[in-house]
């Protein structure tokens, strides 16, 4: 009788305290004009030029603006900042600045931003994480309050891509004050967002910047709130986007967008990186099998890729044949194709001397276990005893660097940029990476990346992965698409260089 | 009393030292660090001016005697990855792991020590038994999987609680009820091993003869010795939730200072890395002094010792 009593007051304390909570407001999207994303990685400090991580590079879009900007859907370069710009000779390029623009703490827009910010980061000493984007500038002069040129160190076929919203313009005297600490602290751009409140790495809330300038390519966005948070869990994601808490999340895997597909809105999109699986041909003074033609090309027709890319990069993944993205400029398709064909791979490793198979050490980084262990299924088909080791991506390419690994399995994004300057040198010019040395490919990249002549960078690509292709030197794999969960509400166009624009996001 | 705590002190500033100095070489054992911060996609240039800037390329011992020179002063250095002080950073995250890891560890104690000592009362009863039930799957199941249940069923279906975030305080419902199922069987079980062995003494014995009731003769004679070992049991056990769980903060997203560990591990941010493990260090350091401390005060024979 005693424990009745119990139970039953248990459940009755029970019942209220649940009555009490479920009376907490709801997290509205639609319905106060909020859109909630979420991403499982941290954003980094909101100072573009030092971010690598996407979502960090995302948030940061939406706070700053560039001096040109690109429009993805028609692949043309369009001002921004900068209301017109021409090249007065192959290495200066003059920007005429758009009056009336405004930053976030209400100063005002003129050339003395464009020099101070793009003069300070373009210095060894300020640590612009990718010298790629900045190295090209030698300095940038004022001509008047509202022209500036921009002097190259070098031609760079990429500069113009740069330009475009992948640098963004500070406010000169506040960073002149506060320096890249403060612009971490507090991020002030001119774009179509304000950042109102942060806890680095956990919570963000932008607000919409109504004097964002009029004639903006970036427009004036229908979304008034933007807040980001980071949900490590993707289950967990999963849980709050159908509970109608999250109006956006991204990176689901393939299996679990068809299982979410049914209770959310899923939107598959390609994007620029690929996987590939790089041969260190030259390293240990070539004594690795693989420094062998025949041993390269049989590894790759003893790769089932078609499966693999369907299996797990979705299907809107494809096998490449090219060491780039096809969406890429540059990327020439027509090169030598290894088929499926265990037979003739076996048939390659016994000319070369191989019958019996070797042992084949291969790192992977920033890959799923699953996938590089299909490879090294099929490998195992004939002879081809891979040994895997997971690694960190700094250590994979400390490794691949040092020439230690014979082969890497890894991904390549290319800064979402759809160029074959973005991806081409780094792996085959003779830097640290190019474990190559083929010093013909590396002298048609040179010529190919510093030409302003579209024509002629074509034609040298085109021989570059032409032999590419033909030596194997690369096993490219295929191309990422990701998945999208979005709510029913939302309408969301996504881009191929992974970037969320929310400023062009409304409600259904 | 005071030389002993003394000798404690001293001997746990020793521990944080040794702790710090190994961690900050093992930080490096992970990979260059120049390399990680350059990120996917950073070239060998782009790792090479990294390593300039942020003095990867002076000698380790070097950069850690600069490093506990800094820390010594109060300052904790910069991150890397926030291009915020560190003391900032850390200071945004630990009153979660901080609110987390009490109110889970005052739970565990509250339910964990009443059970075990009733389970202790009549071994191998029925409610002995159903102790035991409790204890085996609070150890058995993984505390990401009954999240993720609770989650669907208290977040999803029935909709009472926050599914994941610590915007407010009902957030930390569900986390504290994992982490405290996690907790509860290792106090449990202590207690009721400890309590069944002292049942057993002369005198409890005694004390029973002379008419007491069960209730005094627990609570005035046999808890004050059974719970000797606990406190240093407890202590380390309140160290684990205040270092906090890299698992339950990421599937309730609490973002708080376990998951910030590991993350800044995986991205090289030594500065962050290093100041957290101080701070842990040093909780935990002082717990155990502080568990000593209670166990010197219960039990003169420590004291002696």
């Amino acid at each position: 009788m005693e424990l009745k009593f119990s139970l039953k007051s248990i459940l009755a304390g029970g019942a209220l305290a649940c009555t009490l909570l479920s009376s907490q407001p709801a997290l509205a999207g639609k319905s106060d004009n909020t859109l909630n994303v979420a991403f499982a990685a941290e954003p980094e400090a909101l100072d573009t030029y030092k971010i690598a991580g996407r979502q960090g590079l995302i948030l940061s879009r939406h706070i700053y603006d560039g001096l040109l900007y690109k429009k993805l859907d028609t692949g043309e370069i369009v001002p921004a900042l900068a209301e017109s710009w021409r090249f007065i000779d192959d290495m200066t390029m003059e920007f005429v600045l758009r009056k009336g623009v405004k930053f976030h703490n209400g100063a005002d827009f003129s050339a003395d931003d464009v020099t101070t910010t793009l003069n300070t980061v373009i210095k060894p000493d300020y640590g612009t994480k990718y010298q790629i984007s900045v190295d090209w500038i030698a300095n940038v002069e004022k001509v008047d309050d509202y022209t500036v040129r921009i002097h190259m160190a070098k031609p760079f076929a990429g500069a113009v891509e740069m330009l475009a919203d992948a640098l963004p313009i500070y406010p000169h005297q506040y960073f002149t004050e506060k320096g890249s600490a403060g612009i971490s602290v507090q991020p002030i751009g001119t774009g179509p967002y304000k950042l109102v409140e942060q806890i680095p790495g956990v919570r963000y809330v932008l607000q919409r910047f109504d004097q964002h300038y009029a004639g903006s390519p970036k427009g004036r966005p229908a979304i008034e709130h933007i807040i980001a948070r980071t949900i490590p869990e993707m289950n967990t994601q999963y849980a709050e986007l159908m509970s109608g808490n999250l109006d956006w999340i991204w990176r689901i895997p393939p299996d679990q967008a068809s299982k979410l597909k049914r209770r959310v809105n899923i939107v598959n999109a390609p994007i620029m990186r690929i996987a590939y699986i790089n041969f260190a041909r030259a390293a240990n003074e070539g004594s690795y099998p693989i420094s062998d033609v025949r041993i390269r090309k049989a590894i790759i027709h003893a790769v089932n890729r078609e499966q693999i890319a369907k299996v797990f990069g979705g299907d809107a993944s494809e096998v490449l044949h090219s060491a780039c993205n096809p969406a890429q400029f540059g990327c020439e398709q027509d090169v030598a194709q290894y088929d499926y064909d265990p037979a003739k791979a076996k048939t390659l490793l016994t000319e070369a001397g191989f019958a019996d198979g070797f042992d084949l050490d291969m790192t992977f980084a920033a890959m799923p276990r699953p996938v590089a262990e299909a490879i090294a299924a099929d490998l195992a088909k004939v002879n081809v005893r891979v040994n895997l080791n997971e690694n960190q991506y700094a250590s994979a390419v400390q490794k691949w660097r040092a020439g230690s690994v014979p082969a890497l399995f890894s991904n390549w994004g290319s800064y979402g940029i759809g160029d074959v300057v973005f991806i081409l040198s780094n792996f085959f010019g003779g830097g640290a990476d190019d474990q190559i040395h083929d010093a013909e490919v590396a002298a048609l990249l040179k010529v190919a990346d510093t030409s302003n002549d579209r024509q002629e960078r074509e034609e040298k690509y085109s021989q570059a992965l032409t032999k590419i292709a033909e030596q194997a030197y690369w096993m490219p794999m295929y191309n990422f698409n990701i998945n999208y969960g979005l709510s029913k509400d939302l309408n969301f166009t996504p881009h191929p260089d992974e970037y969320a624009r929310w400023w062009l996001s409304d409600w259904k | 009393m005071f030389r002993f705590f003394l000798k404690r002190l001293f001997v746990a500033l020793l521990v944080a030292l040794a702790v710090s100095s190994i961690s900050f070489s093992l930080a490096y054992l992970s990979g260059d660090p120049a390399i990680a911060i350059a990120g996917a996609g950073g070239s060998d240039k782009d790792a090479e001016l990294i390593r300039q800037l942020y003095g990867f390329d002076r000698p380790i011992l070097v950069q850690y005697v600069d490093w506990v020179g800094l820390a010594l002063q109060g300052n904790l250095g910069t991150s890397y990855y926030f291009n915020m002080p560190v003391s900032q950073i850390i200071g945004e995250r630990i009153p979660v792991t901080l609110i987390l890891g009490t109110v889970s560890f005052v739970v565990a104690m509250l339910v964990g020590l009443p059970l075990g000592i009733l389970a202790a009362l009549k071994p191998n009863g029925l409610l002995d038994r159903m102790v035991l039930l409790i204890a085996v799957s609070g150890q058995a199941v993984p505390s990401f999987w009954l999240g993720l249940i609770l989650i669907v069923v208290f977040g999803v279906w029935l909709n009472v609680v926050p599914i994941s975030g610590a915007e407010s305080w009902t957030g930390f419902i569900l986390p504290v009820v994992v982490l405290s199922y996690y907790a509860i069987p290792a106090l449990m079980r202590l207690m009721r091993a400890s309590m069944i062995e002292v049942l057993q003494t002369n005198y409890v014995r005694t004390a029973r003869s002379k008419g007491l009731g069960m209730p005094t003769v627990i609570l005035r004679h046999a808890l004050r010795n059974a719970i000797l070992p606990l406190v240093s049991v407890a202590a380390v056990q309140l160290g684990i939730l205040l270092s906090g769980s890299i698992v339950i903060e990421s599937v309730f997203a609490l973002n708080g200072l376990g998951r910030l560990a590991w993350e800044s591990l995986l991205r090289s941010d030594l500065p962050v890395v290093q100041g957290i493990i101080l701070i842990l260090s040093l909780i935990y350091v002082l717990l155990t002094t502080l568990a000593d401390l209670i166990n010197a005060w219960l039990d003169p024979r420590i004291r002696e010792a």
